[in-house]
């Protein structure tokens, strides 16, 4: 009974997601295709953390350095458009961001993966404030200010200043990484991960280098998470340390176990959930925070399998 | 011949029923503001400031009666851009006001001058917007952000102080606040120009080699909280009897004194308004702020109420009928109110010119810490960027 | 440098540092023996601070305000353990980050509620607000002495409730051997209560110390949190001891860091100090359950 449920929610939820913008186009409310934007955008950042947080057991709490690289390496190449390096092509900033994420995770993941438990949690934060404070020192990049770009990237055939096509591309990007993600779960690499996160001694003890799994997975959730913070500098055409805040990390966070940890669909739940709750609650009060609060508490002592859980109450995490 | 007056009388006709409509519909203004977190003082002081200067013309503005839609930005320049579009999309707002910090001004800026709705800050005022990227649709009615910092420059000058020693924070603002200082100070030395942390609590380290440094004045850009701290620490080094503090009105403002106590006393500052400045609509606002708030109000308060005077007086020039950008332009660039900073007129970047004067940090007859005039540096200043913005 | 300021940048640096070690202390009891990761540790350092420059106010008084202040923020502390901290014992720390980040928010708006988004103020206690001469020649604020005085202090009655008392002995039992506490049939939720009110405690005397010195505004305790976690990361979870060696390192790196670097490194000075020790010894410099 739920299995159909959950089924009539997901193919629903994906065929309303597709039909999103004609739909807000029709009903005058073209804002809408906007905030979805954001929604999508955090959810493939929340789905990136989620690989490693949900799958590999790794609790980053600096996800958002990776998430503010991504977004700055298109700025930046975006600001030195006449110089020889610089461009404002979607085909080339795209990658870029990735490329440089991927980068960062791998330093930062080498180092950090040589500890576990709180020690992890605490040093990816220590290096996330880091990138944090290199961005607000970077007067030319406009230091704490941040950095506007004229415009977003020019992706060709196709027109990203148009909110709809930026919505597709965003979705498009969305979909097809998470069934990257849910292949990757269920391969090898996969079970191997999940395995590190049950038991990563015995992982160990199998033969497996668990340290070079993880680190693997560390460096796809960054490259991702970067790819993510490419579109977001996009949306906003706007870069800023703000991005990079160690308080991002903990609302990615949030979206993750709001969602459902470990889940395909999860992230994207969160991701929607959680702005949607901040946008209604924001509306009703100024002090909305004292409400999130406790909230957030809640949502980790009741509900711990989060949205995604109340359709699949005894599922196994997939 | 006559067709074309027919056309015209039913244009007129046409425009005059639009217009009567549109007077009838109230005026929906988006007040973009930082509401929560630690930049939350200025932002409520923005707020409370427009909402009694809409009171005070007659609970409307332009004879318009008013929506104010709010948005907390959060400090957060990719939220604020969000809510920007969201009340331009959705809320379909006649105009865009407020906004507290320099980095969610320039985030909001391209969606609402691309949307051609009208922005009136009422704080930030970014040197960008001021010259290469001033638009027709953006008006300033605080100051642009170096202005302060020229005055003190030239007064610090003026007093003839040899060796002097800057600090701010290290990012744009705090630049170009020490660059604006030292645009207008000569006939000396700058013995030191120091940059810290943003958000950094404590200066001893930073103060002993300022003591070392042996300065005889001292100029500091250290806004909200980092003001206090920075304050009561000079004061409690003892170097507040050695060497004088001099610094802008943001970090001697009543968001920040309650918190200094005695450490502040006594400092000169500059600003473009004192709460005692002579005029007649400056006393009714402040006894009027400090009845309804029971606080006494900042400078922040005192632009945010000045800025809904502004749109009352444009309003009313156009009858209400904000859609007639170019005449509700022109009402605006006009500038016919009266400001609680005496003069007040828009340059061609839509900063105003306007006096900056010194002022002390005293306390007043109840005990409380707040400022008091003590002369003119400047008359009707005008900001260094409006060369720079191609509007005439 | 001379020497005179070199004297005097050290003498900022213990301070800085015992000031992260009372925050530390708390924070890696907490960590030690219940297993429990706190975010909301610097909100305890705000409310300390608050209610102590409220009762300040009204009576005049400092010590007072210390007084009042110190059993309040305990009291917090332990209900805020009782009613939602006492359940995430057995979870991940995923949970626990997330669960004491809705408790920052929580504090955070509560204290904008009730004492205004403003910076409030504390003022300096009148017998310590003038200087000391530490060498002729060179004064130093005496209330700054008065904070290194008052850290080293409480390291010392820490070292020896730790060591010479039996709530010492079962805390150190606690951080070697949870289940062994467990198997002896102490009340472990009265002591895991007594710990965290202890820790809440030495959190809000570092805000209470720090009051006069800084403005008193809402967030003010997630400045202080990361340089915390800095501190125990690199002490060894758990490790008191480590703490207070981690403190006053960070202290001295951190003043020194930014009277002789440039600006842009500065600001990182810590988080490099903190990457090489990891690198060097992943479980800190006195890992507590080696």
């Amino acid at each position: 009974m739920l299995d159909i449920l959950r089924r009539i929610v997901l193919w629903g939820g994906l065929a309303l997601l597709c039909l999103l913008p004609m739909l807000a186009e029709a009903l005058g409310e073209g804002f809408y295709i906007t905030m979805m934007n954001r929604v999508l955008i955090l959810a493939l950042a929340a789905m990136s953390l989620n690989l490693i947080l949900g799958y590999g057991g790794m609790v980053s709490f600096g996800h958002a350095a990776y998430l503010g690289i991504g977004a700055y390496t298109v700025g930046i190449l975006a600001y030195h458009s006449d110089a020889w390096f610089g461009t404002e092509s979607a085909f080339i900033a795209l990658p870029a961001a990735m490329l440089v994420a991927a980068i960062l995770a791998l330093a930062i993941g080498a180092i950090s993966l040589r500890t576990s438990g709180v020690y992890f949690i605490m040093i990816t934060l220590a290096f996330a404030q880091m990138v944090y404070f290199f961005f607000v020192s970077q007067q030319e990049y406009g230091g704490m200010d941040g950095m506007q770009m004229w415009s977003r990237s020019d992706a060709g055939p196709i027109d990203l200043s148009d909110n709809a096509s930026f919505y597709y591309v965003v979705l498009g990007l969305l979909l097809v990484l998470l069934y990257a993600k849910y292949r990757l779960v269920r391969s090898r690499f996969g079970l191997v991960l999940r395995g590190i996160r049950e038991n990563e001694r015995r992982m160990k003890a199998l033969g497996f280098p668990t340290y070079r799994y993880k680190l693997v997975a560390f460096v796809i959730s960054g490259a991702v998470a970067g790819l993510a913070g490419a579109m977001m500098a996009n949306l906003s055409e706007f870069v800023s340390p703000s991005l990079l805040h160690w308080t991002r990390s903990g609302e990615m966070m949030v979206m993750v176990i709001l969602g459902g940890m470990g889940t395909i669909a999860g992230p994207i739940l969160g991701a929607l959930a959680f702005l949607v709750l901040e946008d209604v609650l924001s509306e009703i009060t100024q002090h909305w925070m004292i409400v999130l609060g406790p909230l957030l508490i809640l949502i980790v002592l009741v509900a711990r399998r989060g949205l995604y859980g109340l359709l699949d109450p005894k599922g196994e995490p997939k | 011949m006559k067709r074309a007056s027919l056309l015209a009388a039913a244009a007129f006709f046409a425009s005059s029923i639009m217009a009567s409509a549109q007077a009838a519909e109230p005026l929906k203004i988006g007040f973009i503001s930082t509401l929560s977190g630690p930049g939350a003082a200025l932002g409520i002081d923005l707020v409370d400031g427009f909402k009694l200067g809409i009171e005070h013309s007659g609970g409307t503005l332009g004879g318009r009666a008013v929506e104010l839609i709010t948005g907390d930005d959060q400090l957060k320049p990719d939220v604020g851009r969000q809510l920007a579009e969201r009340m331009i999309q959705r809320d379909k707002v006649d105009l865009i006001a407020g906004v507290v910090f320099s980095n969610v001004m320039m985030a909001v800026a391209k969606p609402i001058f691309d949307s051609k709705t009208f922005m009136l800050s009422l704080n930030a005022g970014p040197s960008d917007l001021a010259g290469k990227r001033c638009s027709p649709y953006f008006f300033n009615v605080a100051w642009q952000n170096d202005q302060s910092h020229e005055a003190m420059g030239k007064h610090v000058k003026d007093k003839g102080y040899k060796r002097v020693y800057l600090m701010a924070p290290n990012y744009p603002a705090g630049k170009d606040a020490l660059t604006g200082f030292k645009r207008y100070y000569s006939g000396g030395e700058i013995i030191g120009e120091v940059y810290t942390a943003i958000n950094q609590p404590d200066y001893a380290a930073e103060l002993a080699q300022l003591r070392a440094a042996k300065p005889d004045a001292v100029y500091i850009f250290y806004p909200g909280g980092m003001g206090v701290n920075f304050i009561k620490q000079y004061a409690q080094a003892g170097l507040k009897t050695e060497v004088p503090l001099f610094g802008p009105s943001f970090s001697f403002d009543e968001t920040i004194l309650p918190a200094t106590g005695d450490a502040a006393l006594g400092v000169m500052n500059t600003g473009f308004w004192s709460p005692d400045l002579p005029n007649p609509q400056n006393a009714k606002f402040v006894k009027a702020f400090t009845a309804k708030y029971s606080r006494p109000p900042s400078p922040f308060a005192a632009q945010a109420y000045d800025g809904a005077l502004l749109l009352d007086s444009a309003i009313s020039a156009v009858g209400g009928k904000v859609s007639d950008q170019d005449r509700f332009r022109a009402a605006l660039r006009a500038a016919k109110f009266d400001s609680v900073r005496g003069p007040f007129a828009f340059n061609n970047n839509h900063f105003p010119i306007q006096n900056f004067y010194l002022r002390e940090v005293i306390k007043d007859d109840t005990g409380r810490m707040t400022n008091r005039l003590v002369g003119t540096v400047f008359a009707r200043h005008m900001d260094a960027y409006h060369d720079q913005c191609k509007m005439k | 440098m001379t020497l005179l300021l070199f004297v005097e940048q050290v003498l900022n640096g213990l301070q800085l540092g015992v000031m992260l070690f009372l925050m530390a202390a708390g924070m890696t009891l907490v960590f030690g023996i219940m297993g429990l990761i706190n975010l909301a540790h610097g909100s305890l350092y705000m409310i300390g601070a608050y209610v102590a420059a409220t009762v300040q106010q009204a009576t005049g008084s400092f010590l007072v305000g210390l007084l009042v202040a110190l059993p309040v923020a305990a009291l917090v502390g332990m209900a805020v353990e009782m009613i939602a901290l006492r359940r995430l014992y057995p979870r991940d720390h995923l949970d626990q980050v997330l669960a004491t980040f809705g408790l920052i928010l929580f504090f955070n708006e509560l204290v904008k509620i009730v004492w205004g988004p403003q910076a409030y103020f504390m003022a300096m206690p009148d017998m310590l607000s003038g200087s000391v001469d530490i060498i002729p020649g060179i004064p130093y604020p005496a209330y700054r002495l008065a904070i290194v005085a008052t850290g080293l202090a409480v390291a010392i009655l820490l070292y020896l409730l730790i060591t010479r008392t039996r709530i010492g002995m079962l805390i150190r039992a606690g951080a070697t051997n949870r289940e062994m506490v467990n198997a002896l049939g102490v009340n472990v939720d009265r002591l895991y209560t007594i710990v965290f009110g202890l820790g809440a405690a030495l959190a809000a005397l570092a805000g209470i110390m720090a009051g006069p010195i800084l403005a008193l505004e809402v967030g003010m305790g997630e400045s202080i949190l990361i340089l915390t976690f800095v501190v125990v990361v690199i002490g060894g979870i758990g490790s008191v001891r480590g703490a207070f060696v981690a403190a006053l390192l960070v202290g001295i790196a951190d003043t020194f860091g930014r009277v002789l670097l440039p600006p842009a490194i500065a600001e990182m000075t810590i988080y490099i100090l903190m990457a090489a020790i990891l690198v060097w010894r992943p479980q800190g410099l006195f890992p507590a359950h080696a």
